[in-house]
């Protein structure tokens, strides 16, 4: 059996969003597509403080967290300068219009508790 | 590819800068060499006062260590001065015959100060102060002899004179002019600070002429004599009279000099394309920049043109001066003197120490000299900058207004009094300590700098006063630079105002449109320009211009505000502040259905429902039943109101009536930041209508319309516009103003820095004395706001994508 599942079309995720795979009881999975129609994967939290990613601005190929404005790439999952932190980044296969995730990472990466990095700054106000 | 060959002479701030830009956007393109004739690797030149001073060592001022040099795979002659440059063959030579060769050249060999041509300027123990060399001259000096003197009462002067004064000399300052610092301050703050260095102990010789040094038996210098025949004792003698761009080696290889080597707007010499020069070698417009701002606008400029990218111009700075001697604040700008047609507004304290002299000329600043309290400098640097008319805000201009808001940095506005563990920014918990070391190690020199590494400074702003003030106490910064025109973000060089106006005039109805004719570097643009650019757009081009979520920030995408945890909170609206117990009822029971663990009362007079998921945002608005509060969005929050005339004994107009009929008529109303309104029934005002963007109060005989206001980060008193006779004026006065706003305000700047920067007579004259323009605004507005849809309800014409509220599949 391929491990590759099938998560949705390329068209179900809007251009420069996301949309996110729900994974029971683990934190969700972002799925990306920017203007070139290149779609990414990562775990749906900021290395910061653990934001949702999904819900961020896409640009180019990074996405602003909602939370503090991180800018994190979408091909490595890492911040960009001067902020540090990557957040764990999965597979993705396209199959015609379909987009595929590996189930195997699925199931094995990104499963621990969010725990914020020691020295980074406290939460700023409301963007 | 064989990479192309760069090389830099000179290792200073402004070279390494620019080094440091280019290997940013282009690190393969050169191999890079670098010709230093000092031998210490980059260092702050500005810090030698500190170090003089004994508050800070050389190793803390290495900007770049050797392994900086090392790890960019840059090539670095250090101790080897360049004596010649063959042009037709491109190789450069240095004193000890070393030769690299080269397809681009970049000069930034700084200045050479100037030697008085004195009788004995030759002796031993006669220094000028420009490097580490000169530095550790003097501090050798005041461990073996007693008398010093500095010929120059201007900045570096009076710096190495305290500097020479801590370390124990005796130290006399000779200044041939009538005041000290005469090109940075005026007579009276030119006294003030003699007095206050006198009493720390510095001489002073006021409109003495040198006439020559005179040396002992061995050479070295024992007297400074005068024209008037007088002698004063000396064992070192500083000269620090000025600098002389250092065209030396320019001239000798045939490039023009006029003051300076001459470049262009690309910091190309105008005599050789393939040589730039940056730094305070370099004329660019007739001007030789000394501070390091502008001198880093050059770097960035030059960065990118070595990159071969053949943008951005640097079209020139207006500089600031502050001194480095500790505890002394003096700052300066412009054309501090005044004169002929100017006018001055002056206030002295002599005995608190505090001299502020404001010039004005045509209505607008054109000078500031500040002593003993420069913290409004910042401010009035900018409105020195910004040409901004000051008639409306003159009767305030000496009390400043500083970059410091009211809360969050323990009242303090003085960032030399704050301790190292003190909190200078209270949004991200940022010290005074952890500003300064991360200003020290990792070179920073900008506010944004600064911001990017620290997020001091970075959320609500209110701090940036006390962050300048520490980079400057710090890094030696200034608060030079800052060409007047800002750029929206670094996707492009274009400032918001220009945007809009290509919006306006080319009838740009797209985001990609936008971006095409305005060239922009990024495809999509970044987090910061796309939300502004669909604003302008919606704004614009009302009906025409297709709102795109995709370019709005995640809470005017999902309607609903984000929390720390990703979960979100739902204001449904209540006009007025105003509810029925079936719409409490209905509230009660959603909270109940979707277990909404927390319900507060807001600020607003509405009721917010914290911790929803966002799987149940579009239930729970449907089961609430009541409109969106907006209280997620740039757009019309919340209307204010106390209850008026209809219950209160005091009341002398119907607020609630007139808040609701406000809310209705202007809710759904987009808009470059939060608009709040009040409404109160009496001068009492319960509403709190003196801190809103509008707030209305009720009297007697109709009612009084104030703007600008703000209860936020820094509190602001609104301003009052206009008094009405009827609710129905009321209506259009208020919205002919938001609509100015809305047209002219830029993204994320509330009304009242939107009228700050504007002026509040230039809103009297379209809001008040143009009645048809207002008229005219008022029914934009109108337009704009007809048939605009609920987005809680009516997604389609909201463009809501309903998809992002769930899941695009599961897996166990």
């Amino acid at each position: 059996m391929s491990d590759w599942k099938t998560i949705c079309k390329v068209d179900d995720i809007p251009v420069l969003g996301s949309r996110r795979v729900a994974r029971e009881g683990h934190a969700a999975v972002a799925v990306f597509r920017n203007s070139e129609n290149k779609v990414f994967a990562l775990l749906d939290r900021c290395p910061h403080k653990g934001g949702p990613l999904s819900q961020g601005i896409v640009f180019g190929e990074s996405v602003a967290c909602p939370l503090h404005n991180w800018t994190i790439g979408l091909d490595d999952g890492c911040a960009r300068a001067p902020d540090v932190g990557c957040t764990q980044k999965f597979s993705v296969k396209l199959e015609g219009d379909q987009v595929q995730l590996s189930l195997n990472e699925l199931q094995t990466l990104g499963l621990g508790d969010f725990e914020a990095p020691a020295d980074t700054p406290a939460p700023t106000g409301a963007a | 590819m064989k990479k192309m060959k760069l090389v830099m002479i000179g290792n200073g701030m402004a070279g390494v800068r620019t080094l440091e830009e280019l290997l940013k956007i282009a690190p393969d393109l050169y191999d890079i060499t670098v010709f230093g004739a000092e031998p210490h690797p980059n260092y702050n030149r500005i810090l030698l006062s500190p170090v003089l001073a004994g508050e800070q060592t050389l190793d803390e001022i290495i900007l770049n260590p050797i392994s900086w040099y090392e790890e960019n795979n840059i090539k670095l002659h250090l101790g080897k001065k360049v004596v010649d440059v063959d042009r037709r063959n491109r190789i450069v030579r240095a004193e000890d015959g070393t030769e690299e060769s080269y397809d681009r050249l970049l000069i930034t060999i700084g200045s050479n100060p100037f030697i008085l041509p004195v009788p004995g300027k030759d002796l031993d123990g006669v220094i000028a102060y420009r490097d580490i060399a000169d530095t550790n001259t003097m501090i050798e000096a005041a461990t073996k002899y007693k008398h010093a003197v500095v010929i120059g009462g201007g900045l570096l002067g009076l710096e190495a004179a305290n500097g020479l004064m801590l370390r124990g000399m005796q130290v006399s300052v000779v200044h041939v002019a009538p005041w000290l610092m005469e090109r940075q301050l005026d007579e009276t703050s030119g006294g003030l600070l003699r007095k206050s260095l006198e009493s720390r102990g510095l001489k002073f010789l006021i409109g003495a002429n040198t006439q020559a040094l005179i040396g002992d038996k061995n050479g070295r210098v024992m007297a400074v004599q005068f024209k008037d025949g007088n002698e004063i004792p000396a064992d070192l003698v500083v000269m620090a009279v000025g600098i002389r761009p250092n065209t030396e080696l320019a001239e000798k290889i045939g490039l023009h000099c006029n003051r300076g080597i001459v470049v262009t707007d690309t910091m190309q010499t105008i005599t050789d394309p393939r040589i730039y020069s940056v730094g305070e070698c370099a004329a660019h417009r007739g001007i030789a920049y000394g501070l390091v701002a502008p001198l880093f606008e050059q770097g960035k400029v030059c960065a990118t043109h070595l990159a071969e990218f053949g943008i951005g111009r640097y079209v020139g700075s207006q500089t600031s001066t502050k001194l480095k001697v500790t505890g002394i604040d003096l700052f300066s700008a412009g054309d501090f003197m005044g004169g002929e047609g100017c006018e001055e507004i002056v206030m002295s304290d002599p005995y608190g120490g505090v001299y502020k002299k404001l010039v004005i000329k045509d209505e607008q600043l054109v000078g500031a000299c500040l002593y003993g309290d420069t913290v409004d400098g910042s401010w009035y640097f900018k409105l020195l900058r910004d040409g901004r008319k000051i008639t409306d805000i003159r009767d305030k201009l000496m009390f400043g207004e500083s970059n410091i808001g009211d809360t969050g940095h323990q009242g303090q506005n003085k960032a030399a009094a704050m301790a190292d563990s003190d909190e200078v920014c209270g949004c991200n918990g940022v010290t005074k300590g952890a500003v300064c070391k991360a200003i020290k190690e990792k070179g920073l020199f900008t506010l944004e700098d600064v911001r990017k590494h620290t997020k001091a400074s970075a959320s609500c702003g209110s701090c940036t006063g006390l962050v300048e003030q520490l980079l400057m106490f710090t890094a030696g910064g200034d608060y030079s630079a800052a060409p007047k025109k800002k750029a929206m973000c670094g996707c492009t060089d274009h400032s918001h105002d220009e945007v809009r106006q290509a919006i306006r005039e080319q009838k740009l109805l797209t985001i990609d449109d936008v971006y095409k004719t305005m060239a922009w570097r990024t495809p999509n643009g970044c987090s910061s320009c796309r939300p502004a650019v669909n604003y302008y757009l919606i704004s614009t081009w009302p009906k025409e211009a297709k709102d795109d979520p995709q370019s709005r920030f995640i809470n005017e995408r999902s309607h609903a505000n984000i929390q720390k945890d990703g979960t979100y909170s739902v204001i449904p609206r209540m006009w007025g502040g105003v509810t029925t117990a079936d719409e409490l009822r209905r509230i009660a029971d959603a909270a109940d259905k979707y277990k909404v663990p927390t319900i507060k009362v807001t600020g607003g007079q509405r009721i917010d429902l914290l911790g929803v998921k966002k799987e149940d945002l579009v239930d729970i608005w449907k089961d609430i039943g009541m409109p969106s509060g907006h209280a997620y969005a740039k757009a019309l929050r919340t209307v204010k109101t106390c209850v008026g005339s209809e219950w209160c004994r005091f009341g002398t107009q119907d607020s609630t009536k007139l808040g609701m009929d406000l809310e209705r008529a202007m809710w759904r109303m987009y808009a470059p930041h939060k608009v709040k309104f009040a409404v109160s029934g009496c001068p009492r005002n319960c509403a709190e209508s003196g801190i809103k963007d509008v707030g209305i109060i009720g009297v007697d005989s109709g009612w009084e319309m104030y703007i600008a206001g703000n209860g936020g980060i820094k509190t602001e008193v609104a301003h009052f516009l206009v008094k009405l006779k009827t609710a129905e004026e009321v209506m259009e006065y208020t919205g002919a103003f938001c609509q100015l706003y809305r047209e002219e305000g830029w993204y994320l700047e509330r009304t009242v820095h939107y009228v700050n920067r504007v002026g509040l007579d230039y809103v009297k004259k379209r809001i008040l004395d143009d009645a048809e323009g207002r008229k005219a605004l008022w029914e934009r507005l109108q337009f704009a706001l007809d048939g605009e849809p609920d987005p809680w309800f009516e997604f389609d014409k909201a463009a809501v994508d309903t998809r992002q509220f769930a899941p695009v599949t599961a897996v166990s």
